[in-house]
């Protein structure tokens, strides 16, 4: 970042288009394979709906549209600063472990809890991306149909929606998060605000 | 250079770990997540009300609407190697000598309820009117979510826990567990239990079923099937 004027100056730019497009496909992702997983999962539901092969196509559809988007993602995006990024969240320092002790520490970019979300967030997709192949192709080979698949499957998903509604709170309704949002939208965030979040981050750009 | 180094301090690589740890314990629970679900988990589930938490049942269909009930036009009927064709209407079904029984059911893709609680017409029972011929073999059980079909051969439908149920745990059979009346056979995969049966056709040789068409076992004995024992 190079000499601000005094309007941008009022904010700091927290996240790349690469880093926010990650984000976004996750998120778009994630919705229609919730809702689609659901009605294939409720008995309710599926009563309801009905449509049964139409629903599995869409959820099965957008779990390759979702894998073929972070492949172009990571083809035609900023490669070098996704892996800055990485190594960020995979950095713990002497604050960090304070923090997650809750004894109030500078923060970088990312707090020690966004740091170990972001790690979880990782794994549950690689396991929800393992566990849905598995009970695609262990229905054409038996010898790939385990017993605890589904079990894995649907305890991911139970898992990720109470996840997913802190996740919503802290960036939608918490009044000392909810600034954070601007940064995943447009990429910046409030300097004031980062400033007391983020302090180390902050200082050192 | 990251940020998050300051001077004098070593960070400590915790990100990975947690990443991988969570990675291998998801994947070894490939493993051990369904004995500890039976456990553990689907006691509570099965207090929890089941629109929400679906206590152990998966509802599997292949048409693109599920098929819905109506007593008033519903009708069984018998047909094939018999000497007398039967229609039923869903009373006269209910007049027949009733069962009950409480079985476990399987799923070939993994999933068990167990002690579930049927009532239902025994096939002799069902059949007894309509008179299969000496050369009969099968039965044919047609459902109306078409196209699906599958086949139990006498034997196997003359076990002492086949039936055709109507209830299931104290109410009349529900829409997506194949109102009006399904198969049962506990000791065969779910795929063999046909929901929403609408016709019943005795063969002289089994006809080959809808999954077993798409090379699951014509014989889907739970445990010594489809690739298992």
């Amino acid at each position: 970042m190079g000499a601000r004027t005094g309007l941008d100056s009022r904010y700091i730019r927290r996240f790349s288009r690469t880093e926010r497009w990650l984000h976004w496909i996750h998120a778009a992702a994630f919705f229609v394979l919730l809702g689609s997983g659901l009605i294939l999962y409720l008995p309710s539901l599926s009563a309801a709906v009905g449509r049964r092969p139409f629903v599995k196509d869409v959820h099965f559809d957008t779990a390759l549209a979702w894998g073929a988007a972070l492949a172009l993602l990571v083809l035609f995006g900023d490669r070098a600063g996704l892996r800055r990024t990485a190594r960020e969240l995979d950095a713990f320092d002497s604050d960090d472990l304070l923090w997650l002790r809750r004894i109030p520490r500078p923060q970088g970019r990312f707090n020690a809890g966004q740091k170990l979300n972001a790690a979880l967030t990782a794994a549950f997709a690689l396991l929800f991306a393992v566990s849905g192949l598995l009970l695609w192709y262990g229905e054409r080979d038996n010898r790939f149909r385990f017993a605890g698949t589904i079990v894995l499957h649907d305890g991911l998903m139970y898992i990720s929606l109470v996840l997913l509604v802190g996740h919503l709170y802290l960036s939608l309704i918490h009044p000392a998060t909810r600034h954070a949002l601007r940064g995943m939208t447009l990429g910046s965030v409030d300097r004031h605000w980062a400033l007391r979040h983020h302090e180390k981050w902050v200082r050192d750009e | 250079m990251t940020s998050v180094d300051t001077p004098g301090d070593d960070p400590r690589r915790y990100g990975r770990a947690a990443f991988l740890g969570v990675v291998a314990t998801g994947l070894s629970s490939l493993l051990w997540a369904e004995p500890a679900w039976r456990l553990i988990a689907q006691p509570l589930m099965n207090a929890l009300p089941p629109s929400l938490f679906p206590n152990g049942w998966r509802i599997y269909t292949v048409a693109s609407s599920m098929p819905s009930f109506d007593p008033a036009t519903w009708r069984l009927r018998i047909d094939g190697l018999v000497d007398r064709p039967v229609t039923l209407n869903y009373g006269q079904l209910l007049n027949l000598p009733r069962a009950e029984q409480v079985s476990d059911f399987h799923c070939v893709t993994g999933w068990s309820v167990q002690h579930v609680h049927w009532a239902g017409v025994r096939f002799r029972d069902l059949l007894a009117a309509a008179g299969p011929h000496a050369g009969a073999t099968a039965l044919t059980f047609t459902s109306a979510e078409r196209p699906y079909v599958d086949t139990l051969d006498l034997k196997q439908a003359g076990l002492a826990d086949a039936m055709l149920a109507y209830e299931m745990d104290g109410l009349p059979l529900q829409r997506e567990h194949g109102a009006p009346v399904r198969v049962v056979i506990p000791e065969m995969y779910g795929y063999k239990n046909v929901k929403w049966v609408e016709r019943i056709t005795v063969t002289a040789t089994p006809e080959t079923g809808y999954w077993e068409q798409r090379g699951y076992d014509k014989d889907a004995w739970v445990g010594r099937s489809n690739g298992s024992g």
